[in-house]
């Protein structure tokens, strides 16, 4: 009997997330590189027409496991559904995404089943019969190969955007539902309200130009040069995170993946070294223009123009530029 | 309450690291070392909670010697006390591996509420805090940006962050153990006072060899290599003097690009 690379499906209201779709792309690819079966493995309480649509995609099969309790995410139940399954059925690997449901759920699965974890892998390698999973660490500025040594299953979670869902091979995959037995377990984390914070606030999805700052900026008072450069070009401001967390501009001015997303004709990112994070909410800008002194900074993988320098200096002489032009 | 913060200390995170001759980690003997950004912001929220509710805050650490320095800052900051365990020779290398040793550690602790960040600045695995919940068998939440406790009904209310500027309130028994997020508020300096009186305070010193951890129970990940990534710029670099590249910058903008 071949090896199983499961992947986990995660939803909400009714569709499918984007990062699980990732992890079932490069799940496929993997398993057809090592010839093993691959299985998507969806939690949930009525979620059949999900299942049926994970049918279409290129699986051997589709493992539903319904239940009342399984109706909206809890870690005490989730872990017990995945310990139960994955103990009983032993796959090779575990694939996820490292979602902030997955941040919250999967070193607490990895510690209830003694089994190794990788979070937030960008991709892997395939040395002899093993695989070597690939991440980045000190803020993206290093990658690491890691290897699991222990036993299996090796749980995985996977970066938003490192694989993309246009990867996705069709098949027909067959759903298989599972039962399990999940009434002794105890919920202790009480869910309360939910809450938007940009709604009603600074709409930034709509903005045509956007002028971006982020922790080169160095300090508040020097955020002046940035509101000047988008007056210049009727620009909004916006930010990555650190910029906020630091107080220096409203959250509602946040762009990333606890931001919003926009997607304006220009995005001017300045001292924006490009973590992952921040990318996710901005990439589908049509033109991105980075200013950075790092040469090496990930921004300027993504932009379409860059300028390698100090902004101190570069964003005054665009806004002069601009307002002599 | 009874209020436990775990702090690591790590690489000053605005050095550029160079790769270490083994080619698995980085060097570190030029390093100046600071305190992981959210487990300063979990030192933070444990002062706050003490001001409001009375009571203790102690830091547990895990690291070398050098680790003491980071310690005597959350000392200063306001931090009651502090146990240090040591691991000199660097044996403990995964979060799952720390999770068990913190665990061994708190087994003769009491405590209401342990606060931990959400993930380091430098390996960044977002995994200790939760791991650590599991084998305490205690209940935990993640990327909290809010706490409100309270000690009398031994319960806490915590708000995660979710995706996309969504947010939602959830409530555990106390104990847990919740993993802070980046900017939950404003970390104080420690003031000139806190300074002097950190050097009276307690740092417990506990040597790794001296608990009883199967470390080699633990499941293994081992780090192959560390390098820079392989970059495959997409950008124009614009090259020249400020004023050439502005230049050369509009003109794109305007007939190229075709957005201004």
């Amino acid at each position: 009997m071949s090896e199983k690379i499961y992947v986990l499906i995660d939803h909400g209201e009714g569709e499918i997330r984007i990062p699980s779709l990732e992890s079932l792309a490069l799940g496929q690819r993997m398993a057809e590189e090592a010839g093993f079966s691959l299985h998507a493995l969806i939690l949930g309480n009525e979620i059949g027409p999900l299942a049926e649509r994970l049918e279409k995609q290129k699986v051997d099969s589709v493992l539903l496991v319904e239940d009342q309790k399984l109706a909206n995410y809890d870690p005490d139940v989730y872990c017990r559904a995945l310990s139960e399954i994955l103990t009983e059925d032993q796959p090779y690997l575990f694939l996820m995404g490292h979602i902030y449901q997955n941040i919250d759920l999967a070193p607490k699965l990895a510690a209830a089943i003694n089994r190794g974890l990788v979070t937030d892998c960008i991709g892997y390698r395939k040395e002899g019969d093993d695989f070597v999973f690939v991440r980045q660490m000190f803020r993206n500025k290093l990658n690491a190969d890691v290897r699991f040594r222990s036993e299996h299953p090796w749980i995985v979670t996977l970066q938003t955007g490192a694989t993309s869902v246009d990867d996705l091979m069709e098949g027909s995959g067959q759903v298989v539902e599972r039962s399990l037995d999940l009434s002794a377990v105890e919920l202790r984390r009480k869910q309360l309200e939910a809450f938007e914070t940009t709604q009603g606030k600074v709409d930034l999805s709509q903005a045509e130009l956007i002028v971006a700052v982020g922790r080169g900026i160095k300090k508040a008072e020097n955020l002046h040069i940035i509101e000047e450069l988008a007056e210049a070009l009727g620009a909004e401001v916006a930010a990555s995170r650190p910029v906020v967390d630091s107080e220096w501009l409203t959250r509602d001015r946040q762009i990333g993946s606890s931001g919003q997303t926009v997607s304006p004709r220009l995005y001017m990112a300045c001292g924006i070294s490009g973590a992952i994070q921040h990318i996710v909410g901005m990439k589908n800008a049509h033109c991105i223009v980075a200013i950075n002194t790092d040469p090496n900074a990930p921004i300027f993988n993504i932009a379409t123009y860059g300028i390698v320098g100090d902004l101190f200096e570069i964003v005054p002489a665009l806004t002069k530029k601009l307002k002599g032009a | 309450m009874k209020l436990l913060t775990c702090l690591k200390q790590i690489p000053d995170r605005d050095t550029r690291y160079e790769i270490n001759a083994a080619g698995t980690g980085i060097k570190t003997s030029d390093l100046t070392f600071e305190i992981s950004e959210c487990d300063e912001y979990a030192l933070e929220e444990s002062l706050k909670l003490r001001e409001e509710h009375g009571g203790e805050v102690a830091i547990l650490t895990l690291g070398p010697q050098r680790a003491e320095k980071s310690i005597r800052k959350g000392l200063a900051m306001g931090a009651d006390r502090a146990i240090l365990v040591r691991d000199d020779e660097g044996k403990v290398t995964t979060p799952h591996a720390v999770a068990k040793v913190l665990a061994e550690v708190l087994k003769d602790e009491e405590y209401d509420l342990i606060l931990t960040g959400t993930q380091s600045d430098d390996w960044s695995y977002a995994q200790t805090g939760v791991l650590l919940a599991e084998l305490l068998g205690l209940p935990h939440a993640t990327i909290v940006m809010e706490i409100r406790a309270d000690p009398a009904q031994k319960k806490v209310k915590a708000l995660r962050e979710m995706e996309s500027g969504w947010f939602q309130w959830v409530e555990l028994p106390m104990p847990a153990v919740l993993t802070i997020q980046a900017g939950i508020s404003q970390i104080r300096y420690a003031s000139l006072k806190g300074i002097m009186q950190a050097k009276k305070k307690e740092i417990r010193k506990v040597e790794l060899s001296d608990l009883d951890v199967d470390l080699s129970s633990v499941p293994s990940v081992e780090v192959l290599k560390v390098y820079l990534p392989v970059v495959e710029k997409k950008a124009e670099i614009l090259q020249g003097s400020t004023e050439e590249v502005v230049e050369q910058l509009v003109e794109k903008l305007k007939k190229e690009a075709k957005v201004l």
